[in-house]
């Protein structure tokens, strides 16, 4: 029993020694420290203020060939709304190419000579519209607003033409389709982009700061000095993780606190579920960037590696930004393995749902079982041997 | 004197290329990011896993939701009974639409009322949420025009047909990913493949201690920064090579401007990240310091770059701090010239701006290289 207690004790006693060493190694090196503080910081900052996937005030340009008062007024609904900008209007195609070449139209409105007279046939009337396809994501959204005006310009129209013709008021039925959001009622997009936001910083801090841990340690050669020293191989690894472990919890505790006092992000579910499940994925986080360390030796290999294994898949195949439904299978079935992705639909889950273990269960229990993983093979990969 | 250089050009190609992995990270990894970037970031919103609740279960309500999901935007995932087992589903994150029409829909309708259909919308994300509101309100706004003229044909009124859009795209006819993509790619692996090798190669020397050996050797100043920047040049001609192929091969994403403003476009962008990764280097004592520096500027040059998110979005201030960055220019550059195939008459204005800040860049970092090191 005492055997066992003093063994315990020796542990900890030799984890601390290692982790006073590398916390030393982070001390010495203030500027590393500070731009592992001040780059979640920063990023946050973005995304809070400059970074936004929607899209208004679209730069419109328009080639009226009909100049009548239908067509000023399908214009003028355009004009008046905040999706569209009108920038300019042109008189040519060539016009229209120039401004679209330089970007100073993104969407054309092309009204053909003869609309206003068009309208009043059973025939069609046409309105053109010309999109730069260079910009596909804004083109597309920037389509769906043109329809919607277009629409409900059209059955305006219709309206006025059957009253026209039909003096008695014509009562047709009507659909409506009323929309209750949840979750996020007002849709603001830093509300979704946040909680997905902590998972893609934690990644990329863990991973840098760990990733060069090891590999100093082989190309500057006090490696030597670790094998010799009588710390197990766990010891070690445990003990060199703890102060970037440290770094860890301030970023996600700034990144709480920034979402929550600065950009009034809204946490409906339970801090300490949050706080709990965030350690976890912290763990899993570090060990990745450690066994990058331990299989590259070198440091540029390994902050390369650490670039590619962690970073880019967190930011791409998380779900972040770029939903993963619309992926193809075999990109869909890659993400599976990214912890980030979890990470994301706990964290969404906790913020703007209020959903507990009980929906969020597998998704803890990966984060559990990675954690676990990544450390095993850590230390396993961990050779205590030279050359 | 090229003796020299030669000599301190081929000690760095053995260096970088002595790890067979490291090969693999320069050369096949950009090409796999290709593929992934290409298939993998695509904001288009389609196939929506969708629940319905249909009480009232009658040709028009049926008919209604056939029109609904023939347009490809909504799956129809499932059908449910109660609006609990939708909460639930909402919750889980297994539909992200629940359509909820109540009995007596048909009986309105035929009646000449306002018929309601619910939809909960999960809005936790907002992106999808926006749009998935626009798809359905367009689908209202057109089962309504039906509806009126429908109703009016009945009358015996001439059924008048709405005016249409047509809408055509240029550049890319599909409105397709890829294009706008890859070349996104090109220059975010040119940023950080070379400002990251050029920074820690050189720490990297320091660091060991190598750097006394190669000053006590008979080699000049910019024989030793040409040795430490000519092998990443074309390490970097490589990669935009490479991910060119690739776009080619699996994408179909053709270059349809010229190739030699690609090559000169890329050649000033180096100056940029080569001579940031030489300044990192004379204010950088190990290998993390330098990389932690590149991390820093490259993930805020990228965010800011309007790769994903444009810069016309972005806050005044914001945008105008992007003046000085070189990817963004690079990124408008090579988009205009993948995309557009536009030339230096549209074009002038991003090479002038890349080739002010790559020069700027450049020289500061050569005059304090060799000021600092040795």
């Amino acid at each position: 029993m005492t055997s066992v207690s003093s063994g315990a004790k020796d542990s900890v006693r030799r984890i601390t020694a290692v982790g006073r060493k590398e916390f030393l190694h982070v001390l010495r090196d203030p500027r590393s420290l500070a731009l592992g503080i001040l780059m979640p910081l920063i990023m946050l900052f973005l995304f809070g203020y400059a970074l936004t996937l929607d899209v208004d005030r679209v730069p419109l340009a328009v080639w009226d060939q009909d100049n009548s008062p239908a067509s000023r007024e399908l214009i003028s609904r355009f004009e008046g709304s905040r999706y569209f900008s009108l920038r300019s209007h042109a008189t040519s195609y060539a016009d229209l190419e120039q401004a679209v070449d330089r970007r100073e139209a993104l969407i054309a409105l092309v009204i053909p000579p003869d609309f206003a007279d068009r309208l009043e046939q059973p025939g069609s009337a046409t309105i053109q519209v010309i999109l730069d396809g260079s910009d596909p994501n804004t083109a597309t959204i920037a389509q769906g607003y043109a329809e919607a005006i277009a629409l409900s310009w059209s059955r305006q129209v219709v309206m006025q033409q059957l009253l026209r013709r039909a003096p008695y008021a014509l009562k047709a039925p009507q659909l409506e389709i009323r929309p209750r959001v949840w979750f996020n009622t007002d849709l603001v997009s830093r509300n979704f982009i946040f909680p997905g936001l902590i998972p893609v910083i934690m990644m990329i801090v863990a991973a840098l700061l760990t990733s060069l841990s090891m590999a100093r340690e082989w190309e500057t050669g006090t490696m030597e000095q670790l094998v010799t020293m009588p710390v197990r191989r766990w010891e070690l690894i445990a003990g060199k993780l703890a102060p970037y472990f440290c770094i860890g919890v301030v970023d996600l505790l700034l990144s709480v606190g920034v979402g929550y006092y600065i950009f009034s992000v809204p946490l409906k579910g339970s801090l300490l579920l949050l706080s709990g499940l965030s350690l976890l994925f912290l763990v899993g986080a570090l060990s990745v960037g450690m066994l990058i360390s331990i299989i590259a030796k070198s440091q540029l290999l390994a902050s390369q590696l650490a670039l590619l294994v962690t970073v880019l898949p967190a930011f791409l195949l998380s779900g972040f930004i770029f939903p993963l439904e619309n992926m193809p299978a075999p990109i869909q079935a890659v993400s599976h393995i990214v912890v980030a992705r979890y990470f994301v639909t706990i964290l969404r889950g906790i913020y703007l749902k209020d959903v507990g273990l009980a929906v969020l269960w597998p998704q803890a229990l990966f984060l559990l079982g990675f954690a676990l993983l990544i450390l095993t093979v850590a230390v396993q990969k961990f050779r205590k041997k030279l050359g | 004197m090229f003796e020299r250089l030669k000599a301190m050009l081929v000690k760095e190609f053995i260096q970088t290329f002595r790890d067979p992995r490291m090969r693999v990270v320069l050369f096949v990894l950009p090409m796999i990011q290709t593929v992934i970037f290409g298939y993998a970031v695509n904001m288009d919103v389609r196939k929506i896993p969708t629940a319905v609740i249909d009480r009232d279960n009658s040709p028009q309500s049926r008919e209604l939701l056939q029109v609904l999901f023939a347009s490809g935007h909504f799956r129809d995932s499932i059908r449910l009974d109660t609006e609990q087992q939708a909460s639930r589903l909402l919750d889980a994150g297994s539909v992200r639409v629940a359509l909820v029409i109540n009995h007596g829909l048909a009986q309105q309708l035929g009646a000449g009322r306002t018929a309601t259909i619910q939809a909960l919308v999960d809005g936790s994300d907002s992106n999808t949420a926006g749009v998935i509101l626009g798809y359905l309100s367009r689908f209202a706004e057109a089962q309504n025009i039906r509806l009126l003229t429908e109703k009016a044909a009945r009358s015996g009124l001439t059924p008048s047909t709405a005016p249409r859009l047509e809408s055509r795209a240029w550049f890319n006819p599909d409105l397709a990913s890829p294009p706008f993509y890859v070349p996104a790619v090109i220059a975010n692996i040119l940023y950080i493949i070379t400002m990251l090798l050029s920074a820690m190669a050189v720490v990297r020397e320091k660091e060991i201690g190598t750097i006394e050996q190669v000053i006590v050797t008979p080699i000049r100043k910019y024989d030793f920064i040409l040795g430490k920047t000519v092998p990443f040049v074309l390490i970097g001609y490589a990669n935009v090579l490479l991910i060119s192929l690739v776009g080619w091969l699996v994408f179909r994403v053709p270059v349809r401007g010229s190739i030699f403003l690609l090559i000169l476009a890329t050649g000033l962008f180096l100056m940029s990240s080569l001579g940031t990764g030489l300044f990192l280097s004379t204010i950088s004592q190990t290998q993390q310091q330098a990389k932690m520096s590149a991390f820093f500027i490259i993930f805020i040059a990228m965010l800011l770059s309007g790769f994903a998110f444009p810069v016309d979005n972005m806050p005044l201030p914001v945008q105008w701090l992007t003046v000085i960055n070189p990817v963004r220019w690079f990124m408008e550059i090579i988009r205009g010239l993948y995309l557009k195939g536009v030339g230096l008459s549209i074009l002038w204005k991003q090479f002038g701006m890349l080739l002010l800040i790559g020069t700027m860049v450049l020289v500061t970092a050569v005059v304090r290289f060799r000021k600092t090191v040795g």
